[in-house]
């Protein structure tokens, strides 16, 4: 079994990332613990709900129940990049050029590159946000679809229209196609140059973990007592295709992170199990031993050799894959 | 449905009714009263209270109809937003409390506690209140539908401002929560002063409470409409009789002209595939008129007493604790909705007997 270093935290682990090729975490009570030295800075006042990284992978952007968008550097320096009263910002993303977002209630705020503010109001509350790969265009998740909104321009929204509440979203990395996770427990998803719908469904528990395979050529998730993988490299995506299914266990999948170069995923699951599978013989290797907190935070260091991980408990660490 | 998790799960205190009946009185109240238990509250307006606390979280009402072909599963989608986000920061906080707006239909505050398997997780419907004004609670039935559901929807019942009202106008008010409700319990006060132990943490959504009632009140429906008191009501007799016998002057006039009735249904043991799937065609085929729905089963050669509840078309049941000694295994269930047919429900229920 690889090397597994711990580092255990204070609180649910909410998000982990590389930042500046550091592994920080990210607590529900508001810690962002940086490194493996014990580091910890609180850029909140109170807890923090949501964290993304910033496109060029220098700083983490995260959102609180302070109502405050904080960017926080490798070194541990904050800066304040909006502040929305007694709002809890729970949404976050971040996009090309430098370009960030987030939402609250029914208000989205995108903030481009150039440091400008734009705000849309929806019909309904934003729930999830990812940008586009390319340019300054955002994907809004809400009740009965997704909306795609070009900040900074008066073009009117394009709204993606299927009946339910859809919960979170992401973009294909080629950005031909929009998906998003249901309260239905299902995903729904849109072709963009058709506006084709697709329906995978099927899963037992809401989808609360979305990861694309290099490429893009697969879209891993979370739900289900396998990870369910969408094959989108088809001509018509994953319509009519059987998905491919990895680490089948009697525990719920909770997390996946796709290796950033490789056809091989990281499964964490509902008891702190974390396995590693390769999806062309769907070859096992166990990362962790359960510890019985669901795994909430998965991340790949950049060159694909190290995976971050943290737990509702607060349990957390690093496994190193080369040894 | 799926296991609840291991970690015990957070009890959820929802609290209605009519714009001016007291709840932010109460609301401040529960927030700054050393009760030993720190609450996060969910509120829609945060303007009405004056308190600065980072556990108070102000959320834009979004009820979400399910796509799943249920015309009644609506779910409050900011709630569940909330209570997951509120998953975060487990342990800084004891017990939710929800406050509604006065308009706001509870029903799918209660259902997002059921329908949702993340907020199942961490927390648990303990009890809904519901804050009744005596003054002027019969004026608003005439006008606003949302406040007699309310009442017919709650566990618990906080007939508020009774300072206000003459004896006479208070057992009319009374006399129409009871017919409205006979199942909740009712506290009548002043100032929204209840100690509030009395309405927070009760497991009565558990109901291992709320059914153990005295069989007279049970049969409340087939007698006068005169008790008021809860199940286990804390005046003193002297009292209550007094208010016994000045009901009976008044009769049948006090009563409220509407379609909310309720009907309790009480035999022995009872066959649980017939029973349950009793249940479930009245719940499928009249859920939308079912408010409310409570029991207690008894099944044969079972220890354990099987309790069960329901919001329109949702239904839950699971064993809970042991029959005691002496116990009369007996099973009782009770129904609070619109235009319920007493003598179909009586026959079903009956043909479950074994």
């Amino acid at each position: 079994m690889p090397e597994v270093t711990p580092l255990p935290l204070s609180g649910y682990v909410v998000d982990v990332r590389y930042v500046g090729g550091v592994p920080t975490f990210v607590t529900g009570d508001g810690a962002v613990a940086l490194g493996t030295a014990g580091r910890v800075v609180r850029p909140h006042a109170g807890g923090i709900l949501a964290a993304t990284l910033a496109a060029d992978g220098k700083s983490l952007v995260t959102g609180g129940d302070d109502g405050k968008v904080m960017r926080t550097t490798a070194d541990g320096d904050s800066t304040l990049l909006a502040e929305r009263g007694r709002k809890w910002i729970d949404v976050v993303a971040a996009g090309p050029g430098g370009a960030i977002a987030f939402a609250s209630g029914r208000t989205v705020v995108a903030i481009d590159g150039s440091g400008k503010t734009h705000e849309l109001e929806r019909p309904r509350a934003a729930l999830g946000l990812a940008f586009f790969p390319k340019g300054l265009r955002l994907a809004i998740a809400g009740y009965n679809g997704a909306g795609l909104w070009f900040p900074g321009t008066a073009a009117p929204v394009q709204e993606l229209e299927w009946k339910g509440s859809h919960i979170a979203v992401t973009v294909s990395p080629d950005g031909a196609s929009v998906v998003t996770s249901m309260q239905e427990m299902a995903l729904h998803g849109w072709r963009l140059r058709d506006g084709q719908n697709m329906r995978m469904s099927g899963y037992p528990a809401k989808v609360k973990s979305m990861s694309w395979s290099v490429k893009g050529r697969y879209l891993a998730t979370s739900g289900a007592g396998v990870s369910v993988l969408w094959p989108f490299f088809h001509k018509d995506g994953p319509m009519g295709q059987r998905p491919l299914e990895l680490g089948g266990r009697q525990e719920l999948v909770t997390r996946v992170a796709c290796h950033p170069s490789e056809e091989i995923a990281a499964l964490g699951y509902d008891d702190g199990m974390i396995l590693l599978s390769r999806f062309a013989d769907r070859e096992e290797v166990l990362l962790a031993r359960p510890n019985g907190s669901p795994v909430s935070a998965l991340a790949w260091s950049g060159n694909g050799l190290e995976l971050a991980f943290g737990c509702e408990s607060g349990a957390a660490g690093l496994i190193d894959l080369t040894a | 449905m799926s296991a609840p998790a291991a970690a015990p799960s957070i009890p959820v205190t929802i609290l209605t009714g009519y714009l001016g009946a007291g709840k932010t009185t109460l609301l401040n109240r529960i927030l700054t009263e050393d009760h030993g238990k720190r609450y996060a509250v969910i509120v829609n307006e945060f303007g009405e209270i004056g308190i600065d606390n980072d556990l108070v979280i102000d959320t834009d009402e979004e009820v979400f109809e399910m796509n799943n072909g249920c015309i009644c599963c609506t779910v409050r989608g900011d709630l569940i937003r909330v209570v997951e986000n509120l998953a975060k920061r487990r342990g800084s906080f004891d017990a939710i409390l929800v406050e509604t707006t006065g308009v706001a239909d509870p029903v799918p505050v209660a259902q997002t506690f059921f329908m949702d398997e993340e907020v199942r997780k961490l927390a648990r419907l303990d009890a809904v209140v519901t804050l009744v004004d005596a003054k002027f609670f019969l004026d608003r039935l005439g006008d606003a539908p949302e406040a007699e559901d309310q009442v017919a929807f709650a566990d618990v019942i906080l007939l508020n401002k009774t300072d206000l009202v003459g004896p006479d106008e208070l057992a009319e008010v009374e006399a129409t929560l009871h017919q409205l409700n006979p199942y909740a319990k009712v506290y009548k006060t002043t100032r929204s002063a209840v100690d509030l132990d009395k309405i927070l943490d009760r497991g009565a959504f558990d109901l291992d409470r709320v059914l153990e009632l005295d069989p007279s009140f049970l049969d409340a429906d087939e007698h006068d409409h005169d008790h008021v008191c809860g199940p286990d009501c804390d005046h003193d007799h002297r009292h209550h009789d007094h208010d016994h016998d000045h009901d009976h002057h008044h009769g049948h006039e006090t009563h409220h002209d509407t379609e909310i009735t309720s009907v309790s249904l009480r035999g022995g043991e009872l066959n649980p595939d017939k029973i349950l799937s009793w249940i479930s065609e009245v719940t499928q085929t009249q859920g939308p008129d079912i408010l409310r729905l409570k029991g207690i089963l008894a099944f044969p050669d079972e220890p354990k007493r099987y309790v069960v509840q329901g919001i329109h078309m949702i239904v839950e049941g699971d064993l809970q604790r042991d029959w005691k000694p002496g116990e009369p295994r007996e099973s009782r269930l009770v129904f609070i909705g619109r235009h319920l047919d007493k003598a179909a429900l009586e026959a079903g229920f009956k043909a479950a007997a074994v």
